[in-house]
């Protein structure tokens, strides 16, 4: 058998993809909380329940409505940006005047409702959710299995990813989104909606979760509780990539993402802290975060 | 409306920083094509008269009417649309942003603006380097960016607080010949200044501010009337 730092090649790999998939995940989710934060200060502590928001929209539209899982790949994240903005517009826009603490706090709140609903009627066990018959099987790569699905969460994120940075880098709209970053008011006074661009931007961020949470249900069990065993992991991320950077978040997703595959493989007891060990590490040496401006 | 009528007309501006009351009833008319400066000393409320007009400071009370249109009740975002143009004097120049995206950054506002290509015949320096950083420009090609960038827009008068702050001789000069141009475009100016000097070649009329107030207006051929005056209310 091959073997590649004395563990055999198949586990290697195999324990690489499954930290791609997982930083997959990572990147889109801590992608949408950095462009919330960046334009917003809000710390969007909803962003896991608006996760599994997502999943669970694509789970009811196919229980309820037969609406299969490419339908509800545009649906969910269409379903939770909709919902992000009307929550924005409502609540959270009432509080960008007073300290940023009680956004935060009310995301957490809103987080609370969110998973206690979908707990009420769903319970904690999971609900199973299958891939598309065209995602089904797998590949053998000759060193490796692949199940296509965990190939495609892979392309898929990239894409998302890769578009969103383009939407922020290379247009229009992210010129305003990225000058609104930096001088809120003076954008607003050339003649830019700013708060309705905060309500665009928090209806993206959302979209992210939920799309997240559709392209994760049929890797995990669409469960009311599967967004907050996610976020916390998610916010070292947003932490070690430096709050609002939108490149470091995509990156650094992927690569805690690998790095926990890795652990998995030389050191399994430390997989679950590695991310965490990191964190402490880059706040002690960079506090601004690996991609972050210093302030 | 008649031609008579001032395209800004501002009636007992009150502004306020939070509890402090910093503008005590301003009083002032801009026409159309005209040049007109605010002097006084620093503190008296002269880049508080420009945000309140703005909209900026949305704690204050008085009228202000711009083409008859009620600027006091519109949002922030909407007094761009009404046509004026807002230079701010630490200029705004984003960061994050490319010179070509600063300077595509306000949305046109009406017809009449110039096009790109006329914005760089008038700023060569910023065609050069329209992919650099916004931020990574010299002041004063910052200052030339921040005003190109409202010229594209169709507005139809300029509020330009201080735009020859903290820059060489050379670099005021042509600041100065570039409003000479825009003035002579028909553009309507309302200035701060601090460099008298430089005003005076520019302005066609002149309000004096002190204590938050319009104490003396003046046009620019009674300057040297006026000069004991402004030496005593200026310090200069």
């Amino acid at each position: 058998m091959t073997m590649i730092f004395g563990i055999p090649i198949q586990a290697f790999l195999g324990q690489l993809l499954v930290g791609l998939i997982n930083g997959s995940f990572y990147a889109m989710l801590s992608l949408g909380l950095a462009v919330i934060f960046g334009l917003l200060r809000v710390i969007n502590f909803a962003h896991g329940a608006q996760y599994m928001f997502g999943a669970f929209v694509g789970y009811l539209l196919l229980t309820y409505l037969g609406i299969g899982y490419w339908p509800a790949l545009i649906l969910a994240p269409l379903v939770v940006g909709i919902f992000g903005m009307v929550v924005e517009r409502l609540a959270l826009s009432k509080l960008y005047s007073i300290d940023p603490l009680y956004g935060l706090l009310f995301t957490f709140g809103l987080a609370q409702v969110i998973e206690g609903i979908f707990r009420y009627y769903y319970g904690v066990s999971g609900q199973p959710y299958s891939a598309p018959v065209q995602l089904g099987g797998g590949v053998n790569l000759g060193f490796m299995f692949l199940p296509v699905y965990r190939g495609w969460v892979v392309v898929a994120s990239l894409i998302v990813c890769l578009g969103t940075w383009i939407l922020i880098e290379k247009t229009r709209l992210g010129s305003y989104l990225r000058a609104a970053t930096e001088n809120p008011t003076l954008v607003q006074a050339f003649g830019v909606n700013v708060p309705l661009l905060l309500t665009l931007t928090y209806g993206l961020g959302s979209a992210l979760a939920g799309f997240a949470g559709i392209l994760a249900a049929p890797v995990y069990q669409v469960s009311p509780l599967m967004g907050s065993d996610l976020i916390i992991v998610v916010f070292a991320v947003v932490v070690v990539g430096g709050m609002g950077s939108i490149l470091g978040a995509i990156v650094t997703g992927y690569m805690l993402g690998l790095a926990e595959g890795l652990t998995k493989v030389f050191y399994p007891e430390a997989s679950n802290l590695v991310v965490f060990v990191i964190m402490a590490v880059v706040l002690l040496v960079r506090p601004a975060g690996l991609f972050g401006r210093d302030a | 409306m008649t031609d008579a009528s001032p395209l800004l007309r501002v009636r007992g501006l009150n502004a306020w920083y939070g509890e402090s009351h910093a503008l005590h009833g301003v009083d002032l008319d801009v026409s159309r094509g005209e040049t007109v400066t605010l002097l006084g000393r620093n503190g008296v409320g002269k880049t508080t008269t420009l945000r309140a007009i703005m909209g900026l400071i949305r704690k204050r009370t008085g009228e202000i009417a711009f083409e008859g249109q009620d600027l006091m009740r519109i949002p922030l975002h909407r007094t761009a649309h009404s046509g004026i143009g807002f230079v701010p004097e630490e200029r705004g120049i984003f960061a994050t942003l490319t010179v070509d995206e600063n300077l595509l950054l306000p949305p046109v506002v009406a017809e009449g603006g110039m096009s790109v290509e006329e914005i760089f015949d008038l700023f060569p320096n910023l065609k050069f380097r329209r992919n650099s950083q916004g931020t990574k420009l010299s002041g004063g090609e910052q200052q030339m960016l921040a005003i190109a960038r409202m010229l594209r827009t169709g507005v139809k008068m300029l509020l330009l607080d201080e735009p020859t702050e903290g820059l060489a001789p050379v670099i005021v000069q042509r600041i100065g010949e570039l409003l000479a141009t825009l003035k002579a475009r028909g553009m309507t100016i309302l200035l701060v200044e601090q460099n008298f000097r430089f005003a005076s070649r520019i302005a066609d009329r002149f309000y004096l501010m002190e204590h938050g107030k319009v104490v003396g207006a003046f046009p620019v051929g009674e300057l040297p009337l006026q000069m004991t005056r402004l030496h005593e209310v200026l310090g200069v």
